[in-house]
């Protein structure tokens, strides 16, 4: 199979994953979440690779299942599996996927942490002000309420400008 | 170059890393389980919410390491983590603990994350890839997991009387079990020749003490350690001035993991291999 023919191929798979909506945040596409990793397409196979965007998450067998699904009848063979060798960050969301969260009332996450080099202080602290625009009113001036929400991957704001709680999407 | 995979292994240190990875995995499964205990009953709303974030990262972070173990033994990862006896499960005696007052879920945890991180960073950089990744994964998750604890930790010791003494109480009586967490791992010379481990537990538990040291003096807490001439120009290494704890700290379960085990193996034990 000529390149060309193959590259059209993968950008076939890619198109239809930006179908897939996150199972918790419809709005945003697995894609623009950024938790596919590596796509391989050929005539007889599809491999997806998908990236968690944490360890624990229970929406991950939902997605695995959806990509799949949506794949299926594109190769004969079509394979998704999660790995943590490429771990996730939340520097993968796209600034589409960032839109879109602001528009459904999430603030997107600030820049993730760097990684600490192994001999880190062990008790690293979370700021009370970390970066975190109100999704509603745009302001700047917000506080951390929790740094738990009510999943994994969000974290609980207070705006002090419109006084309203968000949740932001966690910088991990 | 790329690292060797579980076939780049022979057979000796894949025995090594299947064990480590069982005590890992059992330690994070039977916290997170002691963590949900306090979902709905927790002192604040907002420790109600984070108690079960912390219980669903700690139950997702065992998944992902009997996952890797499964990988290794071709048993299933659900079999391996519900189809054993108590005498089967390798979690450190300082998990053994049911939670107890708020207190002294504060304390247990905060000395277990911090023994956990050291171990992590000497994992971050593993030559079995499949770990190193999951393992950069779970530090940035546990990075919350740390500033959460040490920020009760001081909450608790500087909130007057009471709060200070159930602290201190829980220090004094988990200070023991706690070193079990870095007890050296059946087989580490193997893993640190392999690259699978980069640091040993020995070095992992002195840099563990020497951060918590000024924290415990600051906050005057227990901390029953001192320092011991290693001869000339030789740094002073922090030991315990009790008894060390046995080889036992990994086999040998008390009557609240058993309890425990009952009420978390009660459903795969009603239906052995029923499919969901």
């Amino acid at each position: 199979m000529p390149a060309t023919a193959m590259a059209e191929l993968e950008r076939g798979v890619w198109d239809a994953l930006a179908e897939v909506p996150d199972p918790e945040i419809p709005v945003v596409s697995v894609v623009d979440l950024g938790i596919v990793g590596t796509v391989e397409a050929s005539p007889e196979r599809i491999r997806v690779a998908l990236l968690p965007t944490f360890v624990g998450c229970p929406a991950l067998e939902v997605i695995r299942r959806s990509v799949a699904e949506r794949l299926a009848g594109m190769a004969p063979r079509v394979e998704v599996e999660p790995t943590f060798v490429e771990p996730w960050t939340s520097d993968r969301i796209t600034p589409e996927g960032r839109r879109r969260l602001r528009e459904s009332g999430f603030a997107p996450p600030g820049p993730q942490p760097a990684d600490e080099p192994a001999g880190r202080p062990l008790f690293p602290t979370i700021a009370m002000r970390p970066e975190a625009r109100c999704p509603f009113c745009g302001s700047r001036d917000t506080m951390l309420e929790n740094p738990f929400g009510p999943t994994l991957c969000r974290a609980i704001f207070w705006c002090n400008a419109c006084r309203q709680p968000f949740e932001q999407f966690k910088a991990v | 170059m790329s690292a060797p995979d579980a076939a780049g292994l022979d057979d000796a240190t894949r025995a090594a890393l299947a064990e480590l990875l069982l005590s890992m995995a059992d330690d994070e499964l039977v916290l997170g389980y002691w963590d949900s205990e306090w979902t709905g009953i927790a002192p604040l709303l907002e420790e109600d919410v984070a108690f079960s974030s912390l219980a669903q990262d700690e139950i997702g972070h065992a998944q992902a390491l009997y996952e890797l173990l499964a990988g290794l033994t071709g048993e299933p990862a659900d079999t391996i983590a519900y189809g054993r006896e108590v005498g089967g499960y390798r979690q450190a005696a300082l998990l053994d603990h049911a939670r107890g007052d708020w207190a002294f879920s504060i304390a247990r945890r905060f000395l277990y994350d911090t023994a956990d991180a050291v171990r992590l960073d000497a994992l971050a950089g593993s030559s079995y890839a499949p770990l190193a990744g999951l393992v950069t994964k779970m530090r940035r998750e546990e990075r919350y997991h740390l500033a959460h604890m040490h920020a009760w930790m001081v909450r608790l010791a500087r909130g007057g009387d009471e709060p200070r003494r159930r602290l201190a109480a829980a220090c004094e009586l988990l200070w023991p079990d706690a070193l079990t967490v870095l007890a050296p791992p059946t087989g580490e010379r193997r893993l640190l020749d392999a690259g699978v481990l980069t640091g040993s537990f020995a070095a992992c538990r002195q840099r563990w003490l020497e951060e918590l040291a000024p924290l415990f003096e600051d906050l005057g807490l227990p901390f029953p350690f001192r320092r011991v001439d290693a001869g000339p120009g030789q740094p002073s290494p922090l030991e315990p001035t009790f008894p060390e704890p046995g080889p036992e700290g990994r086999t040998e379960h008390n009557d609240d993991f058993r309890w425990l085990w009952g009420e978390l193996t009660s459903v795969y034990r009603s239906e052995p291999g029923a499919t969901w």
